[in-house]
């Protein structure tokens, strides 16, 4: 039987609405296990291409109102049975559906899979087949890589680890398998049972940072413009503090830029420093209007922040007038002191822009800040890339998968289960986790019993 | 060729008589080709050239294979075995091996008059020195003394043989294993067809005369009280009638050695040959593991008849005089007297990805290779490939499909198909954690999983055929005996709690009890009262089948996934550089290795994921553009 398979068809944020695809025999079982339609009734073969309201939930808990359509096969796109939620389009809908998905039992589509099905189920005729070899060899190039690839050194560098510890278990019990005569150290289930439970902690932590999005690839490239001691560096700082996630400081890639990789509410940002934010320098003057005009074009995001104690200088209406066609959030700092600032004329002059009031050394307003930045990425306002949130479910998905293969290992080593069994869903979790990272080979595991045990006559 | 004389034809020629060439030219014999077997010297059939035992974890699992396909090695150590250890018995199922020692020269003995009661087959003592090839077409071989014979068949099994190098420190000669010539003419020949050949190394340790050793400072280790024979043709096996003996390096011993390490072929660097990983030699384990204090050995009996021994874990490639004076450091080997020293041995081989699934050449029609000869190591792979391209070769002829077994059938499979799929870098060795399928692939279901197959070929004769379904038909029946079987609380309570198991509030079969640990099938006879007498190892497969039942349906699942890419068939005229969208890569790789499925491509290193999707479209458009 093939993989029930699921996919994101929009991206996220596009529209109002996103639409999540399954297709495959177990399409109708599977959303059953989650969606609650309005009249309580499961879905059935009679339900064949209606629309049906209702909402997803997982436990009792509503996820999100939707509508769903079951289309029987063999007259779908894929000629499998297929099912297409229409949820709404944040990605916090989207991507916790998705989830719920795959802990129902689908198996996340490859790049071009629906197509593949469509193609080898013979729904798309002969001519189409170029296309869709072009849109799965695509993958080969980029795809795989590109994933690997946004991997930050953290991630791949935790799960190495935790492979690694893993490794020295498997070898360890491979090698009193496959020489039960050998002179070689025996292996306790306690002490066994011992070390798996650093491990199970260790990949619990991962998910937890995947479940909030700390696990750092492309974030959202987010600007900091403001004058002189009006705050910037401090709100850096804050905004650290809170993310409690740094990551990486890279020096900067192309001229002056540092990079921060920080974490606001799940969502990953990349602040970039044109020449130093910390070295308050007044960028319009020291780096001219041009280069703040750049550094304004590769943002995704621009945080404007104006000093409400003072009053408003040409400076400031120049950074405005360039901020006319950014997605910004004017952000009015040190309201604490006596107001001086107009900020009727901000608003006036920038009607679209979502205004907080702070005072970055009180910690006032900060949360308010983060708040609005993410509603701004839920609500679609600014756009993050589809294959963010795809990786990202993937992951998550690969690592729950070897938390349970390890948990798996766990219960029977409690249970004092022969060892050969413990060592398949620890080679299990083992291959896992190199998926994520894009390793796993048998071979490694010989070479490790080879170089860490001496055998044979 | 005008000096040559025609002695000849025949259907198959096995060049080579040890473990692969028995098995080999028994197989196309018994399939009822006209066979020949070549051996230097017929003293060396079936030659244990180094340990004196047979089995062990991955290795006995391969012996009741080529048992259960009707092949002779379970049988021949059935009747050779002077000592019987089935291991790892505190582990699961899938990885209980047994082990057997061996009366050496009775191994050889009972092998050799096997092969000549073999109807069809032929052997024949003398050197083959060169193939006759026309047209890519093995056609002849032909002999040290100039005779030609023709065939239709040829499988070189040539061991160690092939341009056989022994090592004894700065010492070193042509020659083959034990004492006996190298065959030095082949390999240049075979270079000159074309075939291409790489050096492997192994070696063997000393052979003691036992009346020497001092068996009260060694820690005994006899054979098990209950003995279960390899043959799944034999009901019962003799006892044991030998112990193995233990004991340890030491310091002194150590020193010995470290202080002459470069008097060794290994370390002088004399020796370019590559050799295994897991049969290191004494100075290698010192090297590699320099902070291990002691190093294991057994001293193992090398049949009933003779006094020699074989010290396990001491192969060596340091000269005479350093052997004897590092043995006799160890405890209990004070005296000992070296009757055959150590030596390390460097002979020619292919690499086997140059080989098909059936283990033709690609490059050379009905040239069929087995054994060492494609770079695998020990008795037993070297069986199950003999076995192999024997069966391969027959069918061949007979214009019959080949016969394959995959990855999820037996560890044959598993052992051929990472030869000639994956290659190997030094000699091979088959391990239990090499399968993917380990629970299903147990050595107790060997006969459940290949006798029907084996019957197909013809290999296994009616008589036991009957006797194979009758088992098979009583396993069923007990089984569904079983889940059938209802017991009441009142009746089974008192059971369960004698067994510290908990007690029941209603009715269970039989079956439900069984999956409890600590409730075995042989506890259950006594409330089982209608049970049926039955032979034990039905009783073994019910309680195996039921106990793990929940591991090995998993294993199942993964099977069936497996299996569908492996029957996606891939024609071995496929053109890869003509298949759009797969990358250059992969079009070079494919092409090499034609594979025969979609699941042995999959397999090739440098064959990605979206490769094998490119295929799967592909094939898919050349059905329908058949179809029209």
């Amino acid at each position: 039987m093939e993989d029930t398979i699921v996919a994101v068809a929009t991206a996220p944020g596009e529209a109002g609405i996103g639409i999540i695809r399954i297709s495959g025999e177990k399409s109708l079982s599977i959303i059953n296990d989650i969606f609650v339609s309005k009249s309580k009734k499961k879905l059935s073969q009679i339900d064949d291409r209606r629309l049906i309201y209702g909402h997803i939930v997982e436990k009792e808990t509503i996820i999100d109102e939707v509508l769903v359509a079951y289309m029987k096969a063999p007259h779908t796109y894929t000629k499998e049975d297929v099912v297409e939620i229409n949820c709404h389009g944040g990605m916090i809908s989207i991507r916790r559906i998705l989830e719920l998905l795959l802990k129902s039992g689908a198996q996340l589509a490859e790049k071009g899979e629906f197509t593949k099905r469509a193609f080898l189920n013979g729904r798309i005729d002969l001519s189409q087949a170029e296309a869709v070899i072009d849109l799965i060899s695509s993958k080969t190039d980029k795809g795989f890589d590109v994933a690997i690839n946004q991997l930050e050194g953290n991630l791949s560098e935790t799960i190495q680890k935790i492979r690694e510890k893993l490794l020295e278990i498997i070898a360890h019990l491979t090698v009193t398998i496959e020489y039960p005569d050998e002179d070689i150290e025996e292996i306790t289930y306690d002490n066994l049972s011992m070390q798996l439970m650093a491990i199970i902690n260790e990949t619990q932590q991962l998910i937890n940072t995947a479940e909030t999005g700390k696990i750092i690839r492309e974030g959202l490239r987010t600007v900091i413009i403001g004058k002189p001691n009006v705050g910037k560096s401090s709100l850096l700082n804050a905004l650290l503090k809170e993310s409690r996630a740094i990551v990486t400081e890279v020096p900067g890639t192309t001229r002056d830029l540092i990079e921060e990789m920080i974490h606001i509410n799940g969502i990953p940002l990349k602040i970039i420093d044109t020449a130093g934010i910390r070295e308050t320098c007044d960028l319009v003057e020291k780096i001219g209007v041009e280069k703040t005009k750049e550094s304004f074009n590769i943002a995704d995001v621009i945080i404007f922040i104006l000093d409400a104690s003072q009053m408003l200088t040409n400076d400031d209406y120049q950074i405005m007038d360039l901020l006319q066609e950014k997605k910004a959030i004017i952000l009015f700092n040190k309201m604490d002191l006596p107001l001086k600032a107009d900020i009727n004329v901000v608003t006036k002059l920038l009607p679209n822009k979502k205004i907080v009031k702070a005072s970055v050394k009180k910690g006032h307003g900060i949360r308010e800040l983060e708040d609005t930045l993410s509603e701004m990425v839920y609500t679609g306002e600014i756009k993050q890339e589809n294959s963010l949130l795809i990786t990202n479910v993937r992951h998550k998905n690969l690592l729950e998968k070897a938390k349970s293969f390890l948990e798996d290992s766990m219960d029977m080593i409690e249970r004092k289960e022969a060892l050969d069994f413990i060592e398949i869903d620890l080679k299990n979790a083992w291959e896992t986790l190199g998926e994520i990272i894009g390793e796993s080979i048998t071979e490694d595991i010989i070479d490790e019993v080879f170089s860490r045990f001496c055998l044979g006559k | 060729m005008t000096k040559n004389f025609y002695m000849g034809k025949y259907d198959v020629i096995v060049v080579g008589a040890g473990h692969a060439g028995c098995e080999a030219a028994l197989s196309s014999a018994r399939l009822g080709l006209n066979t020949l077997v070549f051996s230097i010297n017929l003293e060396s059939i079936a030659m244990m050239a180094c340990n004196p035992s047979v089995g062990a974890t991955g290795k006995a699992h391969l012996v009741r294979e080529i048992d259960a396909l009707g092949g002779e090695m379970g049988i021949n150590i059935d009747k050779a075995s002077i000592q019987s250890r089935m291991l790892n018995t505190a582990k699961g199922p899938a990885v209980h091996s047994l082990r057997m020692q061996a009366d050496k020269h009775l191994y050889h003995t009972e092998m050799k008059k096997v092969l000549e009661r073999q109807e069809n087959l032929d052997i024949k003592q003398g050197e083959v020195v060169d193939l006759f090839i026309e047209d890519q077409t093995v056609k002849g071989v032909i002999t040290r003394t100039g005779a030609f014979y023709e065939t239709k068949a040829v499988i070189l099994a040539t061991g160690t043989f092939l341009k056989g190098r022994i090592f004894l420190g700065e010492w070193s000669y042509e020659g083959g294993p034990s004492g006996l010539s190298a065959s030095l003419e082949l390999s240049d020949n075979l270079k000159k067809h074309g075939l291409s050949l790489r050096r492997f190394k192994t070696g063997t340790p000393a052979r003691v005369d036992g009346k020497t050793l001092n068996y009260e400072k060694m820690q005994e280790q006899p054979g098990d009280e209950e003995t279960i024979p390899f043959s799944f043709t034999n009901d019962n096996l003799h006892k044991s009638r030998v112990s193995c003996w233990l004991t340890y390096t030491n310091k002194e011993t150590h020193s010995v050695i470290l202080d002459n390490i470069n008097r060794s072929a290994l370390y002088g660097g004399q020796i370019e040959g590559v050799g295994p990983r897991y049969c290191p030699s004494i100075e290698d384990k010192l090297v590699r593991f320099a902070d291990k204090e002691r190093h294991q050995l057994f001293i193992e009996p090398e049949g009933l008849d003779t006094d020699e021994v074989y010290i396990q874990g001491m192969s060596t490639s340091l000269p005479e005089d350093v052997q004897e004076k590092f043995y006799r450091t160890i405890q209990g080997l004070e005296n000992a007297k070296i009757v055959r020293s150590a030596y390390a041995i460097e002979y020619d081989c292919i690499n086997p990805i140059d080989l098909k699934l059936t283990l033709e050449h690609k490059n050379f029609n009905n040239l069929f290779c087995a054994g060492q000869f494609n770079g695998s190591s020990g008795y037993e792979e070297a069986a199950a490939q003999g076995l192999m391209a024997g069966i391969n070769a027959a069918l061949k002829i007979k214009e019959q499909d080949p016969f394959i077994i995959d990855r999820s059938e037996g560890y044959i499979g598993v052992l051929i198909d990472d030869l000639v799929t994956k290659g190997t870098n030094e000699p091979y060795r088959i391990m239990t954690s090499r399968a993917e399928y380990r629970l299903i692939l147990r050595q107790d279901n060997a006969d459940l999983r290949l006798t029907e197959k084996g019957y197909e070929i013809g290999l296994i004769n009616d008589e036991r055929y009957k006797k194979f379904v009758y088992k098979k038909d009583k396993i069923n029946e007990e089984m569904d005996r079983i889940k059938s079987t209802y017991i009441v609380p009142k009746e089974i309570n008192p059971f369960l709690e004698k067994y510290n198991s908990s007690p029941v509030n209603n009715r269970v079969t039989l079956l439900e009890l069984l999956k409890r640990p600590e409730i075995t099938y042989s506890a259950l006879s006594e409330i089982d009262k209608n049970r049926p007498e039955l032979d034990i190892r039905i009783g073994e497969q019910i309680e195996i089948q039921i106990k793990y039942s929940g591991y090995i349906g998993k294993q199942m699942a993964q099977v069936e996934k497996f299996k569908k890419l492996e029957k996606r068939q891939l024609s071995s005229d496929l053109d890869y550089t003509k298949i759009e969208g797969l990358r250059i890569e992969a079009q070079q790789k494919l092409n090499t290795f034609k594979p025969l499925s979609v699941g042995q491509a999959s397999r090739i290193s440098g064959v990605s994921p979206a490769d094998i999707n490119v295929l799967l479209i592909n094939l898919e458009r050349e059905r329908r553009k058949k179809e029209g």
